[in-house]
């Protein structure tokens, strides 16, 4: 039961988060970041085993590499995004937080460029285009 | 490090200490030395920090097939 003890780390980063805000918020806030690092790099072991699920489902369809290839870069661009955009806000630089939220969209965007093409491509082709 | 909750404990204490040695300095009214054992102290919880973001962006990028 991983996910107890993930919990319990959680709520002890609460709880000394706390017991710092009263001497000096700085180091609170790298508290902050250490157990969310924890907590990622616990999950991102699991992550692994569905990911190669979704490879292996992928290569049994015979999907082409550079899709799911494409949408599993998404993810982890929205993953890094989020943890990033989530801090800034936690430290109170909410407009930053947006920012940053903004630029994972833009590159998220830049990254399905190809799939979009492919799409539009696709949809003129069955178009009776003289 | 995976699973392990001393490095939160750690920069806990690590914070407690420095913030005490803050208070007394600023007792003997040694304003500019207590502002420079604060940052010290951040400065070496940061570096512990630091491994594990690395570390973690490392995961992240062999995971989802970064390039570079």
């Amino acid at each position: 039961m991983e996910i107890v003890q993930l919990v319990v780390i959680g709520m002890i980063a609460s709880i000394l988060y706390l017991i710092l805000q009263e001497f000096g918020a700085p180091i609170g806030f790298l508290i902050i970041l250490v157990s969310s690092i924890l907590i990622f790099s616990v999950v991102i072991k699991h992550i692994n085993g569905v990911f190669q699920l979704i490879h292996y489902l992928g290569e049994r369809a015979s999907i082409e590499g550079m899709y799911i290839e494409t949408i599993l870069k998404i993810i982890g661009i929205a993953y890094i995004t989020e943890l990033g955009s989530s801090l800034t806000k936690d430290a109170g630089l909410s407009s930053i937080a947006t920012k940053i939220e903004l630029a994972g969209k833009i590159f998220i965007l830049v990254i399905s460029i190809p799939i979009i093409t492919a799409l539009l491509e696709a949809i003129i082709n069955f178009l009776p285009v003289n | 490090m995976i699973l392990d909750a001393t490095i939160l404990f750690q920069i806990a204490g690590i914070g407690i200490i420095v913030a005490m040695i803050h208070t007394i300095l600023k007792q003997m009214g040694k304003e500019e030395i207590a502002h420079f054992a604060t940052l010290v102290g951040f400065i070496i919880v940061l570096a512990i920090v630091i491994n594990g973001l690395s570390d973690l962006f490392q995961k992240i990028k062999s995971l989802f097939l970064f390039q570079g």
